[in-house]
C-alpha cells in the first residue's frame, strides 16, 4: 500500500507535544517523527489519557508544540495564516457542535466558511460541494433534520461531511468512533477508507478501535510511555509493537489472528 | 436549495408589523388624537390642533423611536451573548449587564451627594449618566468574559451574572441608604424604565451608539454562525476568536449600556426576542436572525410600550415592569411547550 511518489500531506519532526506553563513543562510524548501522504487513512492508537487528543490539536495548530515542527504540505503549521489553515485542515471533534438546533445541511454547509464572502453567501460552487459531501457521506436524506433529532451514529457522519465539505487535503478526527455500537464503528471506519479512497484525502483519526483499525488502516500510530512507533499493520504486527500496547497480564495480543484477547 | 428567499415573507411580514406597531403606538396616548391628525403632523401635512402636532412631534415620534431602538439593540445583544456563550439563558439582564449599569448610574447619582459640591453638578448631567452606565456594563460584561475563558462550563457564567447582579444589587442598596430621598427617587425613577423621557438631541445620541453596535454586529454575522459550533470548530474554519469576541463585547456593552443609560434597566427583552424569533422562523443562520431579531425587539418594545400607556389614563406604567410581565409568561410558556429551549 506504500506508495512514496505520493505527496505529503502532514509532517512532523522531532516533535515534543504536551502543556507548559510559566513554571514547568508537561512533556507529554516527545521525539515524534511521522509522515502522512495523500489519500491515506490512519489511526492513532494508544490508551486512554496517553495523549492521543494532545497530539492531534498539535498537528491541527490547535495547540503549539513544545518542540519540533509540523509540516502542513511542507509548511510550518505556526506560519500559515489560520484562514489559509482552514482550507488545508479540517477538524472532527469529541465535542459535539453546541447548537443542536442547527439543520443538517446548515451544519454541513459551515464547512464553505472560509470560501465564503464576509457576509456567508453560499455560492453555487458552495451548494456543489456541500451536496457532494453529502452524497459521499450518504446522508443526503438527513439534510433537512435537525441535529437533535439524529442518533449518535447520523450525528458522527454529519460532522464527517462537515469537515469534507471544507474541502481539506487533511482531515483530522479526534475518537470519531466513541459511543456507537460495533456496526456504526466499522461503518464510520469503512467510510473513512472509502473517502481517502475516493477523494485522496489524508485522514489522521484518534480511535480505540484497534481490530478495526490493524485491518482497514494504510498506516498505524500507536502512542505507549510518551513515545510514539509508527509503520503500517502489518510493519507493526511483525516488530511485536502491539504486544506492549496495553498494561500486562489483562489483555493479550494474538499475533494469529492480528487481534486483542481477553487473557483467559 | 436556496436558503435566504424562503425567508423574505417572514422578514416583510415582521417589518410590516413594526411600521403598523410604530403608528399604533404614535396614535394611542394620553390625549386623543385622530388618525388623520397623526399622519399629518408626521408628514408635516395640515392639521388641526397645533399642540396636537406638538404632542405627536415632540413627544409621541421621539418615543416610538426610542422604543424602536431599545427593542431592537437589547435583542440583538441578547442574541450576540447567546451565541457567544452557547448559552439559552444569556441576555444582557440575566449576564448582568444591566446590574452593572445600574451601578454606574446609583454610583453616579447617589455618589453625587457623597461627594457634594460643584463635582455634582457635573456627575448629574445626562451625558455622565450614559457613560457611567456604559462603563458599568462593560466592567460587568469583561469580568463575566474573562470567568467565561477561565471556566468552560456555560453554567458557571451565568452564575457568575447572577452573583453580579446581586452584588451590585447589595452596593446599590448600601449607597441608598445614605442618600438623600430626592436622589433616591431620581435613582428608582431610572430603575423604573422610560421611554418617554427623551429629547431629540438624545435620542439621536442613543441612535448613534445603537448604530454602531448594529454595525458592529452586522460585520460578524458569518462569525457568529461559525460560533455556534463551539470555538474549537470555530477557530478550526479560520475564524478567530479574541478579534470576534472583542468586537461582540464591544457592541454588547455599547448597545446595553447605552441603552440602559437612556431608558432604564430593562428586562426579559434581550433573553425573549431571540427565542420567540427562532419559534417563528426556524433558522440559525444569522443573515436571517439579525434582521428578523432587530425586527422583532422593535415590535415587542413597541408592543410593550402600548400597554404601558393603554388604560388611557394620564400616567404611563414603568415600561421595565411590562416588559417583565409580558416577557416572563412569554418565557415560561415557551419552556413549558417545548420542554427545552432550542438553541
Amino acid at each position: 500500500m506504500d506508495q512514496p511518489e505520493q505527496h505529503s500531506i502532514l509532517k512532523t519532526i522531532n516533535l515534543d507535544i504536551g502543556y507548559s506553563t510559566k513554571t514547568e513543562k508537561t512533556i507529554i510524548a516527545e521525539a515524534i517523527d511521522i509522515e502522512v501522504n495523500q489519500g491515506e487513512l490512519v489511526a492513532v492508537i494508544g490508551v486512554n489519557g496517553v495523549g492521543k487528543s494532545t497530539f492531534l490539536r498539535t498537528l491541527s495548530g490547535v495547540q503549539d508544540a513544545l518542540k519540533g515542527k509540523v509540516l502542513v504540505k511542507n509548511e510550518q503549521i505556526q506560519q500559515i495564516d489560520s484562514l489559509e489553515l482552514a482550507s488545508l485542515v479540517s477538524l472532527v471533534l469529541t465535542e459535539q457542535p453546541i447548537s443542536k438546533n442547527l439543520s443538517v445541511f446548515e451544519l454541513v454547509a459551515l464547512g464553505r466558511q472560509p470560501y465564503t464572502n464576509w457576509i456567508g453567501r453560499l455560492s453555487k460552487n458552495d451548494l456543489r460541494q456541500i451536496k457532494k459531501s453529502l452524497q459521499n457521506v450518504g446522508i443526503e436524506d438527513l439534510q433537512n433534520k435537525k441535529c437533535y433529532e439524529l442518533s449518535d451514529g447520523q450525528l458522527q457522519k454529519v460532522l464527517i461531511a462537515r469537515a469534507i465539505a471544507q474541502n481539506t487535503p487533511l482531515v483530522i478526527l479526534d475518537e470519531p468512533t466513541t459511543h456507537l455500537d460495533l456496526y456504526h464503528k466499522a461503518y464510520v471506519l469503512k467510510l473513512l477508507k472509502k473517502l481517502t479512497r475516493k477523494t485522496n484525502k489524508a485522514i489522521v483519526f484518534a480511535s480505540h478501535e484497534i481490530n478495526l483499525a490493524i485491518q482497514l488502516c494504510d498506516k498505524i500510530i500507536l502512542m505507549q510511555n510518551k513515545k510514539v512507533t509508527t509503520g503500517s499493520p502489518k510493519e507493526l504486527l511483525e516488530s511485536g509493537a502491539f504486544s506492549t500496547v496495553f498494561p500486562e497480564g489483562l489483555i493479550i495480543f494474538d499475533k494469529a489472528s492480528a487481534s486483542f484477547k481477553i487473557n483467559p | 436549495m436556496l436558503q435566504s428567499q424562503k425567508y423574505v415573507v417572514p422578514l416583510l411580514l415582521l417589518f410590516l408589523g413594526v411600521i403598523v406597531l410604530g403608528f399604533l403606538n404614535i396614535s394611542l396616548g394620553s390625549v386623543n388624537i385622530p388618525f388623520k391628525d397623526v399622519f399629518a403632523s408626521i408628514f408635516n401635512l395640515e392639521v388641526s390642533k397645533e399642540t396636537w402636532r406638538y404632542i405627536i412631534v415632540e413627544y409621541r415620534l421621539p418615543k416610538a423611536i426610542t422604543a424602536i431602538i431599545t427593542g431592537s439593540g437589547l435583542a440583538i445583544s441578547g442574541l450576540l451573548m447567546q451565541t457567544l456563550f452557547r448559552n439559552p439563558l444569556a441576555g444582557p439582564y440575566v449576564l448582568g449587564l444591566s446590574s452593572g449599569a445600574s451601578l454606574g448610574v446609583a454610583i453616579v447619582i447617589m455618589g453625587a451627594s457623597v461627594f457634594g459640591g460643584a463635582f455634582a453638578g457635573i456627575l448629574l448631567s445626562k451625558w455622565s449618566l450614559v457613560v457611567a452606565s456604559s462603563l458599568g456594563s462593560l466592567l460587568v460584561l469583561l469580568a463575566v468574559m474573562l470567568a467565561s475563558i477561565r471556566l468552560r462550563d456555560t453554567m458557571a457564567i451565568l452564575i457568575i451574572g447572577l452573583m453580579f447582579a446581586s452584588l451590585t444589587a447589595a452596593v446599590v442598596s448600601v449607597l441608598s441608604y445614605f442618600s438623600p430621598a430626592a436622589q433616591l427617587q431620581q435613582y428608582i425613577f431610572w430603575s423604573f424604565g422610560s421611554l418617554g423621557d427623551l429629547s431629540w438631541n438624545e435620542v439621536g445620541i442613543l441612535a448613534m451608539f445603537w448604530l454602531v453596535g448594529l454595525v458592529l454586529a452586522i460585520s460578524c454575522i458569518k462569525n457568529l454562525d461559525t460560533l455556534l459550533l463551539g470555538e474549537q470548530y470555530a477557530k478550526s474554519l479560520g475564524v478567530s476568536i479574541p478579534r470576534n469576541r472583542l468586537i461582540i463585547i464591544i457592541a454588547t456593552s455599547l448597545l446595553a449600556g447605552s441603552i440602559t443609560a437612556f431608558a432604564g434597566p430593562i428586562a426579559f427583552v434581550g433573553l425573549a426576542v431571540p427565542h420567540l424569533i427562532r419559534q417563528v422562523i426556524p433558522v440559525n443562520n444569522h443573515r436571517i436572525l439579525v434582521p428578523a431579531v432587530i425586527l422583532g425587539g422593535s415590535a415587542l418594545m413597541l408592543i410593550c410600550d402600548i400597554a404601558a400607556q393603554l388604560p388611557g389614563q394620564e400616567y404611563t406604567l414603568p415600561i421595565n415592569a411590562i416588559t417583565s410581565l409580558i416577557g416572563a409568561p412569554v418565557v415560561i410558556w415557551l419552556l413549558v411547550r417545548k420542554r427545552k429551549f432550542l438553541f
